[in-house]
C-alpha cells in the first residue's frame, strides 16, 4: 500500500488514523460520563451542560478552532500553563488535531450514548439495588453492558466525525504537512496544487474505505452485542 | 422479627397515610389498585421517599422523616420481588441468583425452586413462571431481613399461578423473614396471608389475622365470588371410607382427600359460596358437614346479594346468600342456626 501511496500521501492517512483513535480514546470516558448525567439525574445546570455539550455541533467549526486556539495556544492562559508545567503543547501539533477531533466528535457521541442509556429501563437499576448493589455496581453491571451497543455506535460515530474534521483543525493546528496535516487538509492542500488531483483522488478513495468500513464493523459489533445483551 | 410501618405521602391528588405492624409470615396488603399498596412497598424497599413517616424492621429504623434517617435502598437488606421479574437480561440465570450474593452457597435455593436445569439460561428464553421463581430465588438468595412482593402472580396465567403459589406458601413456612406481599386477589391472599391488612383509597380499613379480616363481611365485596374465610383446623382420625375427621374450635369436618397424619394443623379455606344457612336442624341431605353457629355480622351487597358472618367454635367463617333468602328466612345477629358446608380447601 506504501507504495502506491507517496510519503506526502501516506503520512496524511497515517496521521489521520492516529488523530481519529485517540480523539475516540480521549472523549470516550467523558462522554459516557456527560451522557449519564444527562440521561439520569436531576441537578442545577442541566440546560447549560447540555448546550455546552451541543456548542461544537452548531458553531461553525472555525469558531470552535480559534476559541481552542485562544485557550490552548502558545501565548494563551491554559496552553502556556500545559507548556510551562508539563512542557506539553497542543499548538501546531498533531496532540492539537486529536483535541479538536475530539471536541468537535464529542456532541455525537454524547448523544448516541444518552439514547442508548436513556433506552436502558431504570426499573432492572432499581432492582439491582435492592440487590445490595450501590451506584458504582449499579453503573458498571447494569447500565453500562445493557448501553454497549449504543457505546460502540457512539464510539463509532465519533472516529468517523474524527477522519473527517477539517475546519476546526486546521484552524487551530494549521495544516502542516506530517504534523498536523490530516487526510481531509491534505486532500484540500493537493486540490490547491496543479496536478495534485491524482493524489487527492487516492486520498478520497483511502477516505471513502477507512468510513464505510468504520460504520459496517460498528453495525456488525452493535448487532452481536445487542443480541448477546437481549440473552438470545 | 416485626416491621413497623407508618407512611404518609401526598401525590397526584392522591392522599396515602397507613399505619400497621407486620409480623413474621405472610403480610398481605390487600386492595383494589390505586389503593396505595406499591407506594407503600416502595417506601418500605426506599425506591421513594415517603414525605412523613416512619419504617422500622426488625428495630432498624430504614426511614425516619422526623430524624432524617433514609437508609439507601441498597443498604436495607430487603428482597423485593417485582410483578414483572425484572431478571436481568445480559445475565445467566446463575449470575442472577448470585447478583445479591457473589460469595456461598446457592444450591439450598436453586433446590427449593427447581431451578437446577435453568441455571445455564438467559432470562429471555424462560417462561413466565420460571422467570418469576428465579426472581424469588435471587430476591432470597440476597440474605434479607424483609421480603418484598409486589403482586408476583398478577403477570402470570392461571396454570402459571398455581405453578407458582405453592413456592410462596413454602416460602411463608420457612422463611425466617417477614413478607410483605400485595395483591389484589382474595383467592391469593385467603390462601397465603397469616396477616391481612386492607387497603382502601390511601387508608387502612381492616389489619389483623388473617382469619379475623377475611371473615369480616365489611372487608370483602359481596359481588366477589372468592370471598371465603381462613380456618385453622387439626386431624383428628382418618375413617375406613377414606374421609377424614377434622376438629376446628369445638365443631367437627369430615373431609376426603386428606393424607396428613392425625395431630397436623391445616389451613382451610372455605369460600362464601360454598356455606348454606338453615334455621332448622336438617335431615335428609346429603351434605356431611353441618355445624351449628352463630350469625355474628350481615352485610347487604348492592346487587341481590348478601354475606353472612358465622361463627363456630370461636371460628368465623362467611355465607354468601341472596337477600331474598335473608328475608324470608328473617336472619339476625346473634341468631343460632346451622351452616351447611358444601366444599372445603385444604392448603396444607
Amino acid at each position: 500500500m506504501a507504495e502506491w501511496l507517496s510519503p506526502a500521501e501516506w503520512q496524511a492517512v497515517a496521521l489521520s488514523l492516529r488523530v481519529a483513535i485517540w480523539a475516540v480514546l480521549l472523549s470516550l470516558p467523558f462522554a459516557i460520563f456527560v451522557a449519564h448525567a444527562l440521561a439520569r439525574w436531576e441537578f442545577v445546570g442541566k440546560q447549560v451542560l447540555n448546550g455546552l455539550v451541543h456548542l461544537p455541533l452548531v458553531l461553525p467549526p472555525v469558531v470552535t478552532g480559534y476559541l481552542l486556539l485562544m485557550t490552548f495556544g502558545r501565548r494563551a492562559p491554559v496552553g502556556m500553563f500545559l507548556e510551562q508545567t508539563f512542557g506539553f503543547t497542543f499548538a501546531f501539533q498533531w496532540t492539537g488535531a486529536a483535541l479538536a477531533a475530539a471536541i468537535m466528535a464529542f456532541p455525537l457521541v454524547v448523544r448516541a450514548i444518552r439514547l442508548s442509556i436513556e433506552a436502558v429501563d431504570p426499573k432492572l437499576e432499581h432492582a439491582a439495588r435492592t440487590l445490595g448493589a450501590g451506584n458504582a455496581r449499579v453503573f458498571a453491571t447494569i447500565t453500562l453492558p445493557l448501553a454497549l451497543p449504543g457505546i460502540i455506535a457512539g464510539a463509532v460515530l465519533g472516529y468517523a466525525k474524527a477522519m473527517g474534521e477539517f475546519g476546526a483543525t486546521i484552524t487551530f493546528v494549521s495544516n502542516i504537512p506530517g504534523q498536523t496535516q490530516t487526510l481531509p487538509s491534505a486532500i484540500y492542500s493537493f486540490l490547491q496544487v496543479p496536478g495534485g488531483e491524482s493524489s487527492a483522488i487516492r486520498l478520497v478513495a483511502i477516505a471513502i474505505v477507512i468510513s464505510m468500513t468504520a460504520l459496517i464493523l460498528s453495525e456488525y459489533l452493535s448487532k452481536i452485542i445487542a443480541r448477546k445483551v437481549r440473552g438470545q | 422479627m416485626t416491621v413497623q410501618i407508618n407512611i404518609r405521602h401526598a401525590f397526584d391528588g392522591f392522599d396515602l397515610a397507613a399505619r400497621f405492624d407486620a409480623p413474621k409470615g405472610v403480610t398481605a396488603l390487600f386492595g383494589a389498585s390505586g389503593s396505595g399498596k406499591t407506594t407503600i412497598i416502595n417506601a418500605v424497599a426506599g425506591l421513594l421517599a415517603p414525605q412523613n413517616g416512619r419504617i422500622v424492621v426488625d428495630g432498624r429504623v430504614l426511614f425516619d422523616s422526623k430524624t432524617g434517617v433514609n437508609t439507601p435502598p441498597n443498604k436495607r437488606k430487603i428482597g423485593y420481588i417485582f410483578q414483572d421479574a425484572r431478571l436481568f437480561p445480559h445475565m445467566t440465570v446463575r449470575q442472577n441468583l448470585t447478583y445479591g450474593r457473589p460469595t456461598g452457597p446457592i444450591d439450598a435455593v436453586v433446590d427449593m425452586l427447581g431451578l437446577d436445569s435453568l441455571l445455564g439460561r438467559r432470562p429471555a428464553k424462560l417462561s413466565g413462571g420460571e422467570a418469576q421463581r428465579v426472581a424469588i430465588g435471587r430476591a432470597l438468595l440476597s440474605n434479607p431481613d424483609l421480603i418484598l412482593a409486589d403482586e408476583p402472580l398478577a403477570a402470570l396465567d392461571e396454570a402459571r399461578k398455581s405453578e407458582i403459589l405453592p413456592y410462596f406458601e413454602k416460602l411463608r413456612d420457612h422463611a425466617k423473614v417477614p413478607i410483605l406481599y400485595v395483591s389484589h386477589s382474595a383467592n391469593e391472599v385467603a390462601r397465603l396471608a397469616t396477616t391481612v391488612v386492607v387497603l382502601n383509597k390511601g387508608r387502612v380499613t381492616h389489619a389483623g389475622s388473617a382469619e379475623t379480616v377475611l371473615s369480616d363481611p365489611t372487608v370483602t365485596p359481596t359481588g366477589v365470588r372468592s370471598a371465603g374465610a381462613v380456618m385453622q383446623a387439626r386431624v383428628v382420625t382418618h375413617d375406613d371410607d377414606g374421609l377424614t375427621v377434622l376438629s376446628i374450635g369445638a365443631s367437627n369436618l369430615i373431609v376426603p382427600n386428606c393424607d396428613a397424619p392425625v395431630g397436623t394443623d391445616l389451613r382451610l379455606r372455605i369460600a362464601a359460596q360454598d356455606v348454606m344457612i338453615a334455621t332448622a336442624p336438617l335431615s335428609g341431605i346429603s351434605a356431611l358437614n353441618t355445624l351449628p353457629a352463630t350469625i355474628t355480622a350481615i352485610r347487604k351487597g348492592d346487587g341481590p346479594g348478601a354475606l353472612v358472618q358465622l361463627e363456630t367454635g370461636g371460628a368465623p367463617f362467611l355465607a354468601r346468600i341472596t337477600q331474598r333468602s335473608l328475608t324470608a328466612l328473617g336472619l339476625t345477629v346473634g341468631q343460632t342456626v346451622h351452616a351447611v358446608i358444601k366444599a372445603v380447601s385444604i392448603d396444607r
